[in-house]
């Protein structure tokens, strides 16, 4: 049975109907185009917010925990040994911030294949002196070049560059800060430290998070120059930040990797859990959206070929008098499902793609995300993919039954019933 | 001429179970033979029409056996008899029934399409042919509906010709037209099995009809009563 004469057969049948068909196609149109825009802008959005967060943060951190030591003195003496012993008071030891053997640990990281990257931070409490008055802040010192790769650092830095900050005694202040002490780029600010050193450190850079909190309490300078404000040698690190190629194994990594190096590891799961949460409801809403909008284009559909068949109860009674087997016949009728399908589906899909290339050109500025001026969207292929499969897969179903009731109409009944 | 009848009925009974059961075809029994031209005849209701849809392999629900070109149809599956009925037997039915969505060229083309003996090309032709012998050429290219109801009897006789069947028949197929129209359409039925020697099965309430036929199977409460030779 050749399909040519099949597909012939159908084609007549839409022309037939051709305004009920169009109306089939353009919902099925409507819903994939639809389904695109709204799984590109939502993903978009959650890229955005996620990007906010979980772009900055390091996928582990190796940091030295201020705790007291586990191992009491009490333990090592033999006169109370095992027993449980009860200690009141108890401080934590003076152990310091710094990581021990820092060097060897970033060497090992670097080696290690499922490591994108490595970045030392060091960590530093200051008080800016601004006229008589003291600000509170924290000095990150980074590697400007190894945080831009890793975190993205460069894209928050609104005004200067972050290569500037390779010249020792530099500083990139935060918005906030930058703010408050009515700072400019160029000017010379007087910082003391936790331990009571005085530098003068020269503004070349500002950066804006997007968090307004951050940007008030945080600046960055280089790791050369926070050493040298502590008075600390060169692989004096309090945190170790990693990049992983695939953060998903950021919980199993951290555990193993901090019983060997003996330091507390944070991953990032653990610390950004709710973020995950609200990307994966977000997502599993615009997906639950996207498929109702198909699912509904479907039943338009089986109504359609519904009413067509009762319309063609005499043509379908005819084709099977002269030897149309029930299987062609539920074939013109599935093809008609899927063709209706395939031309809605393939310009809901184009449709889709302009939509989204509509909403990405709406401006959207906001103080919060310096680097952002239209709305979010994402073009993962994914999505276009799903809904073109859901397409058919919706159109096919919606024609089955339809299809299948046209297969076993008797045409002794039609023919004799005139 | 072969010894195999085109077409062989035995026994063949009928029930309807519709509340309760009635028996529409009583052991009807009929033997059709190779260039017969042959009418089944009788009053409304007498299950003529019935004995046609099974003995055209539409209907398969009922008792006995049907035997079509010396090969047993009874029990076959749907889509054997499909293919048989597209092969070897033709259609006419009492309300036309052309396809409003194709050409008058292309319902005739139809069945060969399905048949798919020959291309495209060749079925066009062949269908302009049959088509000629009716006189409706110059309607080729127009859609049914532009046609009155003795053309578009004709165009269907056309398609029932065009996979040249074993037999042709047909359901009251000049019932519904006027007299004139009526009397074309025989001529025609006619002509085929006298020219072409095409075996022919016509159902009919109308006596003169039966009577110009080579063979009158007369109908009556489901049983076939008597074989009437008109000739």
């Amino acid at each position: 049975m050749s399909w040519k004469l099949i597909l012939e057969i159908a084609k007549a049948l839409m022309l037939a109907r051709i305004k009920q068909t169009l109306v089939a196609a353009v919902g099925v149109l409507f819903s994939i185009s639809m389904f695109i825009a709204l799984l590109g802008f939502m993903n978009g959005l959650n890229s955005l917010l996620d990007g906010m967060i979980l772009n900055r943060t390091p996928h582990i951190r190796f940091y030295n925990e201020i705790k007291p030591n586990p191992n009491q003195p009490i333990q090592l003496s033999s006169e109370f040994g095992p027993d449980l012993n009860s200690i009141r008071s108890v401080k934590p030891s003076t152990s310091r911030l710094a990581i021990h053997n820092s060097r060897s640990i970033i060497q090992q990281l670097e080696q290690d294949p499922r490591v994108l990257g490595v970045s030392p931070k060091l960590a530093a409490q200051v008080f800016f002196n601004v006229g008589t008055l003291d600000l509170n802040s924290n000095i990150n010192g980074i590697d400007g070049f190894k945080e831009s790769q890793l975190f993205g650092f460069e894209e928050y830095v609104i005004e200067g560059r972050v290569e500037d900050l390779d010249q020792l005694n530099t500083i990139i202040l935060g918005k906030g800060v930058a703010d408050r002490m009515m700072a400019k780029l160029g000017d010379v600010i007087q910082v003391t430290t936790a331990q009571g050193n005085r530098i003068q450190l020269k503004v070349v850079g500002a950066f804006q998070s997007g968090l307004g909190d951050f940007d008030k309490t945080n600046s960055y300078a280089s790791l050369a120059t926070v050493q040298k404000m502590l008075g600390q040698p060169a692989s004096y690190f309090t945190d170790i930040q990693v990049k992983l190629h695939d953060f998903n194994q950021a919980p199993l990594l951290a555990k193993e990797l901090g019983t060997i190096f003996e330091v507390e590891a944070d991953d990032i799961q653990t610390v950004n859990a709710q973020f995950e949460t609200g990307s994966e409801v977000r997502n599993i809403i615009s997906y639950a959206v996207g498929i109702t909008l198909l699912v509904v284009a479907g039943f338009g559909i089986y109504n359609i070929l519904n009413m067509m068949i009762y319309e063609k109860l005499d043509s379908i009674a005819i084709l099977k008098a002269i030897g149309f087997s029930p299987k062609d016949v539920n074939r013109i009728f599935t093809s008609i499902a899927i063709l209706i399908g395939l031309v809605g589906s393939s310009l809901g899909l184009v449709v889709g793609y302009l939509l989204g290339l509509l909403i990405d050109h709406i401006p959207f500025e906001t103080d919060a995300l310096p680097t952002i001026t239209t709305y979010p969207i994402d073009y993962n292929p994914k999505f276009y993919l799903i809904g073109g499969v859901f397409g058919l897969l919706t159109t096919y179903l919606a024609g089955f039954f339809p299809a299948r009731k046209a297969s076993s109409v008797d045409p002794v009944e039609i023919i004799r019933g005139k | 001429m072969t010894a195999n009848p085109v077409l062989e009925a035995k026994s063949i009974s009928k029930y309807f179970y519709n509340a309760s059961t009635t028996q529409v075809l009583d052991q009807v029994s009929i033997q059709i033979n190779r260039g017969e031209f042959v009418s089944i005849m009788g009053k409304s209701g007498c299950g003529k029409s019935t004995l046609l849809y099974i003995l055209s392999t539409m209907d398969t629900d009922y008792e006995g056996q049907l035997w079509l070109d010396g090969a047993l149809v009874t029990g076959k599956d749907p889509a054997y008899l499909s293919q048989l009925r597209n092969e070897k037997i033709g259609f006419v039915f009492q309300f036309h029934y052309l396809l409003n969505e194709f050409t008058v060229l292309e319902n005739v083309m139809i069945p060969a399409l399905k048949l798919a003996r020959h291309s495209r090309v060749e079925i066009a032709e062949r269908a302009m042919e049959k088509l000629q012998i009716f006189d409706m050429q110059d309607h080729a290219h127009k859609k049914p509906n532009q046609l009155s109801g003795g053309q578009k009897q004709r165009v269907s006789i056309a398609r029932a010709l065009i996979n040249d069947p074993l037999l042709i028949m047909g359901d009251e197929p000049t019932g519904n037209l006027d007299h004139k129209n009526s009397a074309l359409v025989f001529d025609k039925f006619k002509e085929l099995t006298q020219e072409l020697g095409q075996t022919l099965l016509i159902v009919t309430h109308d006596q003169e009809f039966a009577k110009a036929t080579d063979r009158t199977i007369e109908m009556e409460d489901g049983k076939v009563v008597g074989k009437v030779s008109s000739r």
